[in-house]
């Protein structure tokens, strides 16, 4: 149990203060702590929560906010298929593994092979508890807090740069690392910030299955 | 404010996460033998994905000033360094954040 919380200690600190900003986020737009305790017990998806908030606030009709859900969320499918070996085997806690697979959990689990399945739902579990707690203390107490801590949301992006950089020096076939990076840089150039994460899957999955047809022909 | 339909908007996005997050197990789940194009998907897609998640963190850079691009440039940059230099985690991802935050300060 230690070695997970030593584990999720990158993500609880990412967690803590994007929850935070969650909580005074929903707080601003009328909405108290029992409905930030619902979205982040029952969606826990971070970014999503965010665009719930003004899904919610404009009272979104539920086709949309179906059809949103489904743009924002859509890479889980990529978290689920990428693991499907690993979490299929699963003995315990496998339903909760399956629900707590966010980007973050995701990266923490898909470098460390030896994780058993107490590892794998303890990493789950904690850190949703981290944000759950950080999005309660920002609807709390956000609004009062004097100082801000502009920029610490970057220990997020610093976590996936880090992962990339672990995977790229531990492994020896670099394709699938530059064909996820060129591919979303060059999405993101064509269709904006906006847009670029459906058609980025979509390329990355295309260039991927390339690359084994090419190899394979090789063989 | 009636409460009752933000619930059910909650309700909806809940489920549609949900759907997303377990529909790959339903369909090559418990018993079915996980078919090889997305057992080679399984492989390779994990460092695709972490390249597309560092881009997606980035795309709020704009280049219209110095100010604007350079703090995250110069953070990756350091959080890269230190992970190849040391390889320890949590030293990476703090030098990177702290750096990135006394940066956004003075910049």
């Amino acid at each position: 149990m230690k070695q997970n919380i030593i584990r999720t200690i990158p993500v609880m600190t990412g967690y803590l203060v994007l929850g935070f900003g969650f909580g005074i986020v929903l707080r601003s737009k009328g909405f108290g702590i029992l409905w930030c305790l619902a979205l982040s017990t029952f969606v826990y998806a971070g970014s999503m929560q965010y665009v719930a908030v003004d899904l919610m606030a404009m009272g979104a009709g539920l086709l949309t906010t179906a059809l949103t859900t489904l743009m924002v969320n859509a890479r889980h499918l990529f978290y689920g298929i990428s693991m499907i070996d690993r979490y299929k085997a699963l003995k315990h806690g496998k339903l909760y593994s399956i629900f707590g697979l966010t980007d973050e959990t995701y990266s923490l689990v898909c470098q460390d092979s030896s994780l058993s399945d107490w590892d794998i739902f303890q990493i789950s579990l904690f850190n949703q508890i981290y944000w759950v707690i950080g999005s309660l203390l920002g609807s709390a107490i956000g609004a009062l807090l004097p100082w801000d801590f502009a920029g610490i949301d970057f220990a997020l992006t610093a976590l996936f740069v880090c992962i990339f950089t672990e995977q790229w020096l531990a492994g020896k076939d670099h394709a699938p690392a530059v064909i996820g990076a060129t591919s979303s840089l060059a999405c993101l150039l064509v269709f904006g910030r906006g847009n670029f994460l459906i058609p980025s899957m979509l390329l990355i999955t295309a260039m991927l299955t390339i690359l084994m047809k090419i190899r394979g022909g090789q063989r | 404010m009636s409460s009752f339909y933000p619930a059910v908007q909650i309700a909806v996005i809940a489920l549609v996460t949900m759907a997303l997050r377990f529909l790959p197990f339903l369909i090559f789940g418990k018993g079915k033998q996980t078919p090889k194009y997305i057992s080679y998907l399984g492989t390779v897609l994990p460092p695709a994905i972490m390249g597309m998640l560092v881009i997606y963190c980035l795309r709020g850079i704009s280049f219209g000033s110095i100010g604007a691009f350079l703090p995250a440039l110069l953070s990756v940059v350091t959080v890269v360094l230190l992970h190849v230099w040391k390889r320890k985690t949590l030293l990476s991802i703090l030098g990177g954040t702290v750096l990135y935050m006394v940066l956004l300060n003075i910049m």
